[in-house]
């Protein structure tokens, strides 16, 4: 086994439980902190099932984003949606045998990794050339889609200049799901390919790109609008409330 | 007229480029410690105050899931930057939701992540200094707490949340507003935000009852602590004194008199508006919550209803129940608390008012939405009742209403550019300012329409109106209350 399957294998499950377990922190956090007004922007769903309408209008459509402005919406639905279709194309080499699904959308998703690239540079773009948005970006905002754009290249470049051992690479990823390494093949592009993707996931629990959990958890979009019907308490205001009656009935 | 420049209104609402720091200098009184220790705040700013801060702020992340969401998951989209009406007023960059945000973002990055602890620069984190804590005095003090920005955000990001924090963690180190806090004391020792005692009071209802007696010939009550009473109503205190708040207390009565609905004021609980929320603190607007509960158990009440007051029915809408709650002693036929638009629609609705719109023949109305009622409450059992039902009022008792355009209305509606605690003469730049966007709606019905007054639902509202109208070339008594005109077109026997 070669020094470099070594690494990369470690470098992947590293990768690995970090994106999990931090990931897996937060929204524990998350979840954790209680709401303790309720705070729906209105007008809101009076339902749960309402709720869930609305929560799903906003992730697949963004249904909000697109009421504020139409060019970040584009952009970014575009980004988000080949995206999906790029990691959905990836699950082949995750699985043997291939599922039926997985093969079909193989053809959409190279043509997916275009959109991405040109959604990403519409996002990127905005961020020098629209003053507000310039005023507002970190350099962190400017290296995370330079991050997305170079994981985007790289695999393009891979599929039309730089092609690599697709069959070993399988043979290596599957074997790390099967703790039984197989040799990863030593290709500059994929191992750039790979390093960015593993850097992708240890970065994802401490940025920004919390906000892929995140949005489940804002309260308010996800409360029912019942405040009159049904009384809302958090623990921590029943305390108050207790430790007030006490004082109260003490004096 | 003014020794600061008032936006001019164009053609339409434009997005201005971003300046920086431009309103930096804007800031409100701070306020004594006369004012700061009656509500538990140190009276100034505390030794060790980076301290108390930053812990104030770990412990406000453990309570409210709503700051350490939005302190995680915004990615800087940009989608807020042209939503803000102190924005589009001032065009200073710090007053785009997100760069005020930011201002404690920053901090928050620097003492709570892992990203902001080793590589601050990278990810744009400093650490809480004398001139950051400055800088969020003056910018979460331009900030109205409307919730517009919220409603284009893709994760429903509400700067108010983080506004009300910061103004807590402010308090906390003992550099409190003057304005809001004060107005707390004055409910917490006498009732009301003016501070208006029972005497005075009785006074001004008794007056109030000479005077629409003169005006139409009617015995119309205005009845105060009687127990007994079928209904206790909650209204803004503006409602006893200021114009056009008055003529909307004037309206509520004659709406109850002709309804045949016995109710009454409270001295105890005469004030609706609740600062506490503007000063994002839990404990004092519970503190003045109770008084309501109180005052219901006191008189006897079956029902409590408030005024017109945008702030208020959110703090009474949303959290009355919450704070104060469980209302199981009052009538379980209806809603706690009600709004007066509740009230006055289902009477309409029944038939059980006697209504000539045409006695309003003389006004051409719009209707501003206010910001509060829009985004954070409802009325009736449908949402977006808050916005059909004081239109269906409107359109039952006047016959020339017009909307404002769509992006200016509804849950796009600006606020006044006076909410949030923002009211005071310390901040009338601002103010002005920050009314561009509301000034310009108008303008467009005025001309299109020619729509003669604008008509609102919140106390804050109709103050800040009479006061910034006249910069922008309206006139101060164009604007009024509803109930007004529901009381100008009620028909009473007396009169026929």
């Amino acid at each position: 086994m070669s020094a470099l399957t070594v690494v990369y294998a470690l470098l992947f499950y590293f990768a690995a439980a970090v994106l999990v377990l931090g990931v897996a922190y937060r929204v524990w956090l998350y979840a954790r902190t209680p709401a303790p007004l309720k705070i729906p922007v209105t007008p809101a769903p009076l339902t749960p099932a309402g709720v869930v309408v609305r929560m799903a209008k906003e992730v697949v459509f963004f249904a909000s984003l697109f009421r504020g402005n139409k060019w970040t919406w584009l952009f970014g639905w575009v980004f988000h949606f080949a995206l999906l279709l790029v990691l959905l194309r990836h699950l082949r080499y995750f699985q043997e045998p291939v599922w039926t699904w997985v093969a079909l959308i193989q053809p959409f998703g190279k043509y997916a990794a275009y959109a991405m690239v040109a959604g990403l540079i519409g996002l990127w773009a905005r961020r020098f050339l629209v003053d507000r948005v310039r005023y507002i970006s970190a350099p962190s905002d400017h290296l995370m889609l330079a991050l997305l754009l170079a994981i985007a290249l790289s695999g393009l470049a891979m599929k039309y200049f730089f092609h690599t051992d697709i069959v070993a690479l399988k043979a290596f990823i599957l074997g790390l799901l099967r703790f039984d390494l197989q040799p990863l093949p030593a290709d500059g592009m994929l191992l750039v390919h790979l390093t960015l993707v593993a850097l992708l996931m240890i970065i994802f629990p401490f940025s920004k790109l919390l906000h892929a959990p995140g949005l489940f958890f804002a309260p308010t979009r996800n409360q029912v609008d019942n405040p009159r019907e049904k009384r809302h308490l958090a623990p921590w205001a029943a305390q108050l409330e207790a430790g007030g009656r006490q004082a109260s009935t003490s004096s | 007229m003014a020794d600061f420049e008032v936006p001019e209104l164009k053609e339409e609402l434009e997005i201005p480029p971003v300046h920086q720091g431009v309103t930096s200098h804007l800031k409100p009184f701070v306020a004594d410690a006369q004012f700061q220790e009656p509500l538990g705040y140190p009276g100034e700013l505390v030794e060790n105050w980076q301290e108390v801060a930053i812990n104030k702020m770990g412990e406000l992340l453990g309570k409210y899931r709503s700051l350490r969401v939005f302190l995680d998951i915004c990615v800087k989209c940009g989608a807020c930057t042209d939503k803000c009406h102190y924005y589009l007023g001032t065009t200073d960059g710090n007053n785009m939701p997100v760069a005020r945000q930011d201002l404690m973002r920053r901090v928050y990055r620097r003492y709570f992540t892992l990203g902001g602890k080793y590589f601050p620069k990278l990810v744009g984190a400093v650490d809480l200094t004398k001139e950051v804590l400055d800088q969020w005095y003056s910018y979460y003090h331009q900030c109205s707490q409307c919730r517009r920005c919220s409603v284009f955000c893709p994760y429903g990001i509400d700067t108010a949340e983080i506004s009300m924090a910061a103004r807590e963690i402010l308090d906390s180190v003992g550099v409190g507003q003057k304005y809001c806090n004060e107005i707390i004391g004055k409910v917490i020792k006498i009732g009301n935000n003016l501070g208006l005692p029972q005497p005075a009071l009785a006074d001004t209802l008794e007056g109030l009852e000479e005077e629409v007696k003169m005006d139409t010939g009617v015995d119309v009550r205005f009845p105060l602590d009687e127990k007994g009473a079928e209904v206790l109503l909650v209204t803004p205190s503006a409602d006893f004194f200021a114009e056009p708040h008055v003529d909307g207390l004037i309206g509520y009565a004659k709406v109850f008199h002709q309804a045949g609905i016995s109710w009454t004021l409270s001295s105890y609980a005469s004030e609706a508006a609740n600062f506490g929320m503007f000063i994002g603190s839990y404990e004092n607007m519970r503190r003045l919550a109770l008084r309501i509960r109180e005052a219901a158990l006191d008189l006897g009440v079956k029902r409590i209803v408030f005024g017109e007051c945008g702030h208020a029915w959110r703090v009474a809408y949303a959290f009355l129940n919450t704070l104060a709650g469980p209302f199981d002693f009052l009538d379980p036929k209806y809603p706690v608390p009600q709004h007066i638009c509740e009230v006055t629609y289902d009477l309409i609705k029944r038939g059980a008012l006697k209504l000539d719109p045409s006695a309003n023949d003389h006004r051409r109305v719009t209707f501003h939405d206010s910001c509060n009622v829009a985004r954070a409450t409802r009325m009736g059992d449908f949402p977006g009742g808050q916005f059909v039902i004081p239109r269906e009022i409107l359109r039952s008792v006047c016959n020339h209403f017009y909307d404002m355009p769509p992006e200016a209305a509804y849950d796009a509606t600006f606020c006044c550019g006076g909410g949030g605690g923002l009211l005071t003469d310390d901040l009338i730049e601002l103010r002005v300012k920050g009314a561009l966007p509301r000034m310009q709606a108008l303008k467009h019905v005025v001309e299109e329409y020619g729509v003669t007054h604008l008509v609102a639902i919140c106390a804050i509202c109709k103050s800040q109106f009479t006061k910034v109208m006249p910069y922008y070339g309206f006139e101060m008594d164009q604007i009024l209350s509803l109930h007004q005109l529901v009381g100008d077109a009620l028909v009473f026997e007396a009169q026929a």
